[in-house]
């Protein structure tokens, strides 16, 4: 390192990467989405996917689920700057891993194709508890939920079906049993 | 019924609710009705500045040294943009900044109106937090969470947005109601384990270090009075960051001097050798840590912090405590004499090795000079500076470069909030307006800007609000007519290729005063700088010192970048690799 010519020390080892759902509780007010995601993208966290919706009306809380990846010590700094913004209420944090969280994400797929395609295609979404939300006699939208690997696979295979467009929501997580998150 | 309030009105309520005696701002379009209530507040005084980033520097200036939150007051637009600069400043350096902004008015937002911009989206990743008011009746409650939020945890800055039409609506006024707790946000959250693990690990120690910064004094200056106390009744070393000093006494045997990038060889050894670092109120910088993964291999860490997120950022330690550091202090302090009497005495034995090795990094005197009889070296301006000041309760300000480190390596402090720099940010054109939000501050008291000749003058135009306001603030410009720390690294690191670093043509500074309507001095040779620091001294109005300087000289030590703490570079003579010609330029 003796010919640096940079003012700033080198970086250091690099550790390995885990993929964590971090959940946060936030007023649900203008311009708080951007805070959220603005911190992430100003010390250069990634954001894999992203849910966002009211959850409390009464209380005005919305609730914010995103996926990120990072090494053990980028998870903790995430959690700790979310729990520093003003409308942030409560942030939880589950890896991926972690059996007693369900995660969710839902997809929309929109075929076009004969109605023998069309039926073997609902057939292929029956594990994922596909919804027929339209129908005519060359088209169907089905929802289904599952994984986020999951869905990528079905997107994948669906082609063959007439599979014409897919629209799909980012992850949600719950845990499982009677505890809540505090 | 309760008297109705316009939105101008309530800004002024809420200043008097929290006692502000004094803004700083600039006036414009957006901000008119406000400015227009200003003559019914007496007990607020607006000072005018020239530029926004002005009135942000002298805000933040205001802000540490009284330990109070610095207001300021600017237009839409430009003049909010022209703010960002002192908000992220404050920001990087925690200081209490309300920043309020005029903005069109509502039904013109979003439509490109004249001197619109998005100013909550701009500030957002500067600012603690913001608000763009959209209904009047939330102006109160805003301002006052405004207040709070920046004064509360780790400090900083926020910004409230008030659209023109919401300054002229009328509402009834919210006084000010302490909540207890912010959204959650404690800052107490230490526990007596975590007190009696740090004692545990004080009495163990063998090779201990207390590396204390901004914190401590943010924490108000019984917390320097704690430190002090712990100090001593431990016996143990003490170093400082650049935003600690004045924490603990500059000509203290236990002080070890500033460490880091340009710190001593004393504190950057004792930094990297020591078996217990106390971090208290520190951040572990780039500048102070240097190559991280040999970062103090040997020792344990502990962490005194107000902000969780501090700690484990860059350097990950052994004991974490987050809290405020006066009450932090204050519990230590109490275990300590309750647990060991005496320790100070009874533990000397077992810390005096440790004291023999720093003895002896010490006497390689890494700060010393070679001084000259004909051309006046930086440091030892500052040295006269100091020796000429020190009895008067100076409060120092700086721009930024290598004046900033030869200050902060040869400027003595013994109080806190008397030092003002930009550490984090590192923004040139810091220190003249933050002299005049000293001096606002403390009329009665010597302030003085150690400035380099570039940083001066990119906020040069704050001369002028100094004599509009009789501040005798002094501008002590180290002129070598280059921007040092730049050609310090050009010739270190780029093959002395000095691109763009040296000012071909820079002005007159004794005409310039003169122009402002203040005072020019010019001190040309070491025999002469005694008499014209006395002269500035005693002049009873701002002045502009042009200190002429060897244009050559570096700052050391310094430890190069991707380097540990052990391995210092002490000046031309000890880098064998890079031979450096000149007179005068070797290392003592």
């Amino acid at each position: 390192m003796a010919n640096s010519k940079s003012a700033y020390s080198v970086a250091g080892k690099k550790q390995r990467n885990d993929t964590h759902i971090i959940v946060v509780w936030v007023d649900n007010e203008a311009g708080v989405l951007a805070r959220v995601v603005g911190l992430f993208s100003g010390r250069g966290y990634n954001i894999e996917s992203l849910a966002v919706a009211e959850v409390d009306q009464k209380e005005n809380i919305s609730r914010v689920t995103i996926v990120t990846t990072g090494t053990p010590q980028v998870i903790d700094q995430i959690k700790l700057q979310l729990k520093k913004l003003v409308p942030v209420h409560k942030v939880a944090d589950f890896k991926r891993e972690d059996k007693n969280v369900i995660f969710k994400e839902m997809a929309l797929f929109k075929f076009v194709a004969k109605s023998e395609k069309l039926i073997k295609a609902f057939e292929a979404c029956k594990n994922f508890n596909p919804v027929v939300l339209d129908e005519t006699k060359k088209s169907k939208v089905i929802q289904i939920t599952a994984l986020r690997r999951e869905i990528d696979k079905m997107s994948k295979n669906l082609t063959k079906f007439g599979l014409v467009s897919v629209s799909r929501t980012g992850a949600v997580a719950m845990t499982r049993g009677s505890d809540v998150f505090k | 019924m309760s008297k109705l309030y316009s939105g101008a009105e309530i800004v002024f309520k809420c200043l008097e609710d929290h006692n502000v005696s004094h803004i700083f701002g600039y006036p414009g379009g957006a901000v008119l009705p406000i400015y227009d209530e200003l003559k019914n507040f007496s007990s607020i005084k607006h000072i005018l500045v020239r530029h926004e980033q002005g009135a942000g520097h002298a805000a933040e200036g205001y802000a540490r040294s009284t330990g109070k939150p610095g207001v300021l007051l600017v237009t839409s637009g430009p003049g909010a943009t022209n703010a960002v600069t002192a908000l992220t400043d404050a920001y990087m350096d925690s200081v209490p900044l309300v920043c309020i902004t005029g903005q069109v008015p509502t039904h013109l937002i979003g439509t490109d109106a004249f001197q619109e911009c998005d100013t909550t989206g701009i500030t957002r990743p500067c600012t603690k937090h913001n608000w763009l008011v959209k209904d009047i009746n939330d102006l109160s409650e805003i301002m006052h969470k405004a207040f709070e939020v920046a004064t509360t945890g780790r400090p900083g800055p926020v910004l409230v947005d008030i659209p023109k039409d919401i300054q002229f609506q009328k509402t009834k006024y919210k006084n000010y109601k302490k909540v207890k707790k912010l959204n959650g946000k404690s800052h107490d959250k230490f526990t007596q384990k975590n007190i009696d693990e740090l004692i545990e690990l004080i009495s163990k120690a063998k090779k201990p270090i207390f590396y204390t910064g901004g914190g401590v004094i943010n924490s108000g200056p019984k917390a320097s009075e704690l430190l002090r106390e712990l100090v001593y009744a431990t016996g143990f070393p003490i170093t400082s960051t650049l935003q600690g000093l004045g924490c603990f006494p500059a000509d203290d045997n236990q002080f070890l001097g500033m460490l880091g990038m340009h710190g001593t060889y004393e504190a950057n050894n004792a930094m990297y050798n020591c078996d217990l670092m106390i971090n208290i109120g520190a951040r572990f910088d780039d500048r102070i840590t240097g190559k991280i993964d040999e970062f103090s291999p040997k020792s344990k860490k502990v962490h005194i912090d107000i902000d969780p997120s501090s700690i484990n950022k860059n350097v990950k330690v052994d004991l974490p405590i987050v809290g405020d550091i006066k009450s932090v202090l204050t519990s230590t302090l109490k275990n300590l004499k309750k647990s060991k009497k005496d320790f100070s005495k009874s533990n000397k034995h077992q810390i005096s090795n440790w004291w023999e090795k720093i003895q002896k990094w010490r006497s390689k005197r890494s700060l010393d000079y070679i001084g000259s009889e004909e051309i006046i070296k930086p440091q030892y301006a500052i040295e006269r500076l100091y020796e000429l000041t020190k009895d008067r309760d100076a409060y120092i300000t700086t721009e930024v470069g290598q004046h900033q480190m030869w200050a902060a390596q040869h400027y003595k402090f013994n109080k806190p909030n008397r030092w003002m720099t930009s550490g984090g940010l590192g923004t040139m054109g810091y220190g003249l307006p933050a002299a005049v939000g000293v001096q606002i501050a403390h009329p009665k008291k010597l302030v003085v800007d150690i400035a380099g000749e570039a940083s001066v003058l990119m906020t040069m135009q704050e001369m002028s609000t100094a004599v509009q306001y009789n501040l005798p603030i002094k501008i002590f410009i180290l002129n070598n007519e280059y921007m040092g720390m730049v050609r310090q690294w050009q010739e270190l690191l780029h093959d002395k290729n000095y691109s763009e670093s040296y000012t071909a043509a820079l002005p007159d500074f004794v005409k310039m005063a003169e122009a402002y309507g203040c005072v020019g001095i010019r001190a040309k040779t070491p025999e002469e700088l005694d008499d014209k620091i006395i002269e500035m001294l005693n002049t009873d109005r701002p002045v502009i010192f042009d200190c002429l300087v060897d244009k050559q000289e570096n700052c050391f030590p310094m430890i190069p970048s991707g380097k540990p703490h052990n391995q210092m570079l002490l000046g031309p003579k000890d880098q064998k690799a890079k031979k450096i010609t000149g007179k005068g330029r070797t290392l003592v």
